[in-house]
């Protein structure tokens, strides 16, 4: 058990390294963003050149991504373009985006898996038919639909809460963003409970369960939903690290400058320094999940177990 | 080949409360044993596969008749959208624009004074393709790998799940923008293949886990003790009970990649215009909503009804083939 | 059909509750006189740059400059002329050799502005080694080469030969040729002065930037607000009306127009397109919808030999005569643009150059002569055009199919003309550069100075900064020379008329719309206005 996870943190090296380095040769291959600061104009070449020297952009690629690495284990990520440093844009990004994916993803856990179960265990009645309708349109209508809506009724006609997030961007005021970034989560969320829920409550153990006289409750959460996680969490395992680093749309419509929004500037503005630090940093965050998901598989299911 | 790290135990849980700690009771649990169950493993009168048990059941039900002639139609506009329209998708006039329904034009007009009724019918060639086509293909690849992982362990388990955990790395517009604006092609088929790209590790980490439950049961060790062979195990006794997570993943995808489309359409490295697809359609109604929402309703009903017809074929197959349910 | 009567009850029940939502709200009488304590909230943008005066050729960074700076002039916030600010006196008797006196006046932090204030700034823009993105703008400046070579080789040179200080309020400035209307280009934010904390102490100057104008910083939270504060000593005339103005960073102008409704936010200086035409119902009066500087145009790649034919001229006129842009403007921008009938800006008034319909039937919409002309003018190239732009910013999307849509309807042919959706701008501005567009491309212009110079020269002088579509014309070029020479304001003027009319002549860009700015904001407001530029005039709005 403790050998297998130190063996999973020695894997993280490798991927680390891979990711970083696929990351950066891609922002790369976007080609040359100095084009883009100056303007509907062009840059004056002797600017240019000087800028491309700065960010270190006139040196081959190998050479840029070898002094990023050197410096980026020294805690230095570089610069952004705006001049502010990435490590400030971390310290910023980072905690709102983190309280807003916990939001999100107890959102997919108590709403998603309570969903999940009823609907299992009254597959075909009016309450599955009306969760699949409430599913289908979370999917069909986008986020940013959604989430307009939300804001314009709960923020400006009803005013139970204020329509953009304030900088503090405390967990009261990340509810309806979290919700709105969870809702298509909880279509996958709830609908893979219900499967799971419908396909075990039929079988041996929970029969043997029943006819030893436990009481429903205790069976469905003690022997039939335990038994019944397993997907639901390696999907939310997966989900945490697309909640975060792809919240783009919820981030923009209540105003939160958390790192889907710094991310997917950086990508349009091929700012290499904040894209390859905020990336890695998700790196980081997609491994350990991983790890932990494979780690809860052997709590949920005994017969699981890691050497 | 590793060994797959398997005890053949039983699976009742245990009484200790749940909580990360109790891994290792967890381990040395002693288990009850479920008598060989009426899985289907178990010798049969006529040795009838389970996929021609499942064919067989699915043409009886109601639900996957209905989902299919859905599927029919769909596939029946998008090869023929000219059938039930009148004019053409492209023909656009402004004066018209977010104008409601009128006689011709039952659905309205866009912001673009675009015909919606038309466009929808348009739309569907593109989405469609895009959504079954792409689901297809992240299904299969994401299947394939996860269930390999899943079934081996040990190092194929590490290599493949590193090789996952790189390409969930990669976000998706920077994705986008690197590798399809090198591409100059006007059809739907580097869209699809980003997709997949991009698409099959989520599905391959359902279906890892999902195997890992699986392989555990005891008709799989049964399997083994009679000397079956790997591809027979992973085919005939672990991929149908495995592929529940899988087919519902898939089917809710399967929207989210008609309106990824649009999105990358957006991004200017999708669809080069002048295409007509739902997800476009949808993704410029978004902003209007408080002036046209009917520009948006359509697409995004025909966009609902064709998921809602896949999760109900999803759900179809998924009961076929779960023997308990019979 | 009954699908189509529940689309309209949905839009019913939906247009019903936000008409409600424009409801709400107190009614304060709000009497002219406005407490000047009182600090409202505007929304804001990210600036893209440090906000060093010579460094910002953005808007948003803009906005600040114009709050903490006052430079040599400043442009009247209605007409847009150029008026003495920090200027005494700006002197010349051959438009080529400038005697500038300052007035008395200090910086927030005490220091005194000085013509070493200036020069020094100066001095620090146009240096290659600082990286100021406004370098070019000190180019008129003799020794300019020195400090800036283009070709990138060494500097050297640290100080502009052209700047002498002759006294603590008095400089002269050389320019490397005759420019009659230099002195009103020195209300651009370049030329501000910069106090000698910016030179000693960078950093802390960056993280909370020290002005003269009429505000000051009191914090600066980068990314997320920046709070300003009426500067109580401010030696100006333009003192603050209101007690301060905090800064608000919206990454979604929508979210701040749904803050504005809520109640959230003061001042929501760029309305979203997709709300305009809720405006009125959602804000009634409290909405601004005035000209500024901005003329957008369809730019050509001249370099590729299929639009450089003797006859392209008949095809772009043609092109231009296919596209309504009444309709455009009506329905996409809701009248928050209009139809462009010249090359410049109405924004210049009649005196500055500007002269409407000086276009003439080129720029009106009539399908029938746009055919004729696109074929005698040998039909478009390859067959269809494909109009570039950046997908990334704005929303040109809508325009775009617009007046693709508008282009193939005049030519009764449904692939005359699609969009060409680049995915970002940095991308859409090295294919520019690298001289890879293959047909017409956006190309929009913001004014730096109000100056009908200011909307030919940079655009279509032979290797102009921003002559993307490389035109090349000895005539225009000629005559811009001419002009710049022309110490008699009116004279020059009526030069730069005769070059704009080769640019008509040639249609070497087709002129689509000028852009308004537009604004919304909350009842506690009053006195808000838009200057030409587009910005806010935060110094005059009164609160209460």
């Amino acid at each position: 058990m403790g050998r297998y996870v130190v063996r999973r943190l020695l894997q993280m090296i490798p991927v680390f390294i891979g990711a970083t380095l696929l990351i950066f040769l891609m922002v790369n291959v976007m080609g040359d963003p100095i084009a883009g600061l100056c303007g509907d104009r062009q840059c004056d070449p002797a600017t240019a050149a000087q800028l491309e020297k700065e960010f270190g952009l006139d040196k081959p690629v190998w050479q840029q991504y070898l002094t990023y690495m050197g410096n980026v284990f020294t805690g230095d990520f570089g610069t952004a373009f705006n001049g502010q440093e990435v490590t400030e844009l971390m310290a910023s990004a980072f905690p709102v985006t983190i309280r807003l994916t916990i939001v999100a993803i107890l959102f997919e856990i108590v709403i998603g898996i309570t969903l999940g179960v009823i609907t299992g265990l009254r597959r075909g009645r009016p309450v599955d038919t009306g969760v699949l309708l409430i599913t289908l349109v979370v999917i069909s209508v986008p986020t940013f639909v959604t989430g307009l809506l939300l804001q314009l009724l709960l923020g400006v006609e009803w005013g139970w809460i204020k329509p953009s997030v304030s900088t503090d961007a405390t967990f009261g005021e990340l509810i309806v963003p979290g919700l709105v970034l969870a809702s298509v989560s909880l279509a996958y969320v709830t609908r893979l409970t219900r499967t799971s829920i419908a396909e075990n409550r039929r079988s041996d153990y929970v029969r043997t369960a029943v006819a030893k006289g436990l009481p429903r409750r205790r069976v469905i959460t003690k022997h039939l939903l335990r038994n019944s996680l397993i997907p639901v969490v390696t999907f939310i395992g997966t989900d945490i690290g697309a909640l975060m680093g792809g919240a783009i749309v919820t981030e923009r419509i209540f105003n939160i400058h958390g790192v889907g929004y710094q991310l997917y500037q950086g990508i349009l503005r091929q700012n290499t320094q904040t894209v390859v630090g905020f990336v890695t940093v998700l790196v980081l965050v997609f491994l350990v999940a991983n790890l932990l998901v494979d780690l809860l598989y052997a709590v949920l299911d005994p017969r699981i177990r890691y050497a | 080949m590793p060994e797959p790290p398997i005890e053949p135990e039983g699976a009742i849980a245990s009484t200790g409360a749940g909580g990360a700690m109790d891994l290792a009771t967890a381990e040395g649990e002693t288990l009850e044993k479920n008598p060989l169950g009426p899985e289907g493993t178990g010798p049969r009168e006529k040795p009838r596969s389970l996929w021609s048990d499942a064919w067989r059941d699915l043409r009886r039900n109601p639900v996957f008749i209905i989902a299919g002639l859905v599927i029919l139609f769909l596939v029946f506009i998008s090869l023929w959208p000219g059938a039930i329209t009148w004019m053409s998708p492209l023909k656009c006039d402004l004066s018209k624009a977010q104008q409601g329904s009128q006689p011709g034009h039952p659905f309205g007009f866009n912001g673009q004074g675009c015909d919606v009724y038309t466009r929808t019918v348009y739309g569907a060639r593109t989405s469609v393709a895009v959504g079954v086509c792409a689901t297809l293909g992240v299904a299969l690849l994401g299947s394939l790998l996860g269930g390999l992982a899943g079934f081996f362990g040990g190092a194929a388990d590490s290599f493949l799940s590193r090789i996952t955990d790189i390409f969930f790395a990669i976000p998706v517009v920077l994705g986008g923008l690197v590798l399809l604006s090198v591409v100059t092609s006007n059809t739907i088929w580097p869209v699809i293949g980003f997709m997949i790209l991009l698409g099959w590790p989520q599905i391959s980490r359902i279906a890892r886990g999902s195997v890992i439950t699986v392989k555990q049961n005891d008709y799989v060790q049964a399997a083994r003790a009679l000397g079956a062979s790997n591809s027979r195990m992973l085919l005939r006794h672990i991929a149908p009970n495995a592929v529940a997570p899988v087919i519902v993943v898939a089917t809710i995808a399967l929207g989210t990649y008609i309106a990824l489309e649009a999105t990358l359409s957006y991004l200017g490295v999708g669809l080069k215009p002048p295409s007509v697809s739902w997800g476009i359609d949808i993704s410029s109604a978004s902003p209007y909503i408080r002036n046209a929402p009917h520009a948006l309703l359509w697409p995004s009903g025909a966009l609902a009804l064709t998921v809602l017809a896949f999760i109900m074929l999803g759900d179809a197959v998924r009961d076929a083939l779960d023997p308990k349910l019979r | 059909m009954r699908g189509a009567t529940h689309a309209k009850w949905t839009a019913c029940a939906v247009a019903v509750a936000l008409a409600a939502t424009a409801c709400g709200g107190g009614d304060d009488d709000g009497g002219s006189g406005g407490d000047t304590s009182a600090v409202l909230s505007a929304s804001w943008g990210d600036p893209q740059n440090p906000l060093e005066p010579a460094n910002t050729n953005e808007v948003q960074g803009g906005k600040v400059l114009d709050m903490v700076f006052r430079g040599l002039k400043r442009y009247n916030p209605e007409t847009g002329a150029a008026e003495d600010m920090l200027a005494e006196s700006i002197e010349t008797s051959d438009s080529q050799n400038f005697t500038i006196k300052i007035k008395d006046w200090t910086f927030s932090n005490g220091e005194k502005v000085t013509a070493d204030s200036f020069v020094n700034a100066w001095n620090y823009g146009a240096s290659l080694k600082n990286n100021q993105k406004n370098a070019y703008f000190f180019s008129y400046i003799e020794g300019y080469d020195q400090v800036h070579p283009e070709d990138g080789s060494k500097q050297t040179a640290d100080t502009l030969s052209g700047l002498k200080v002759v006294d603590e309020k008095t400089f002269t400035v050389k320019l490397n040729q005759k420019f009659s209307t230099f002195p009103e280009t020195l209300g651009y934010s370049a030329y501000a002065p910069l106090p000698q904390e910016f030179f000693d102490d960078h950093s802390a100057w960056l993280s909370k930037p020290v002005g003269n104008g009429p505000y000051t910083i009191q914090s600066y939270a980068k990314g997320s607000q920046m709070s300003l504060r009426a500067w109580e000593d401010y030696p100006g005339e333009d003192k603050a009306q209101n007690g301060g103005v905090d800064l608000k960073v919206y990454t979604d102008n929508n979210t701040a127009y749904t803050d504005l409704l809520a109640g959230n936010l003061d001042l929501v200086d760029d309305v979203p397109a997709s709300q305009l035409a809720n405006v009125q119902a959602d804000l009634g009066d409290r909405y601004l919808n005035t000209p500024a500087g901005i003329i957008q145009t369809l730019a050509f790649p001249y370099y590729d030999e299929k639009w450089d034919q003797p006859d392209s001229d008949k095809v772009r006129t043609g092109l231009s005569r296919a596209i309504d842009r009444k309709q455009i403007t009506e329905t996409i921008f809701q009248k928050t643009r209009t139809p462009a009938t010249d090359w410049t800006s109405p924004v210049l008034g009649e005196e500055g150059g500007f002269e409407e319909g000086f276009c003439g039937d080129a720029c009106e919409y009539d399908p029938d002569e746009a055919k004729k002309l696109i074929e005698e003018g040998g039909g478009l190239p390859g067959g269809q055009v494909k109009i570039t732009y950046n997908a990334d910013t704005g929303s040109h999307k809508d325009w775009v199919d617009a007046v693709c849509n508008s282009i193939n309807n005049a030519l009764d042919n449904e692939k005359a003309c699609v969009g060409n959706p680049v995915g970002t701008f940095a991308d859409f501005r090295n294919q520019i550069t690298d001289l890879k567009m293959s047909g017409p491309f956006r190309a929009g212009w913001q004014m730096d100075y109000p100056l009908i110079q200011n909307f030919l020269q940079p655009l279509y002088y032979t290797n102009a900064s921003s002559n993307d579509g490389k035109w090349s014309n000895k005539e225009f070029d000629d005559l811009v020379d001419q002009a710049n020479a022309e110490a008699d304001t009116a004279k020059a003027v009526d030069l730069f008329k005769q070059a704009e009319a080769v640019v008509r002549d040639n249609m070497a860009a087709i002129p689509l719309w000028y852009q308004n700015g537009s604004a919304g904001y909350s009842e506690r407001l009053s006195n808000v206005k838009l200057n030409p530029f587009s910005v806010p005039v935060y110094n005059e709005i009164k609160v209460g």
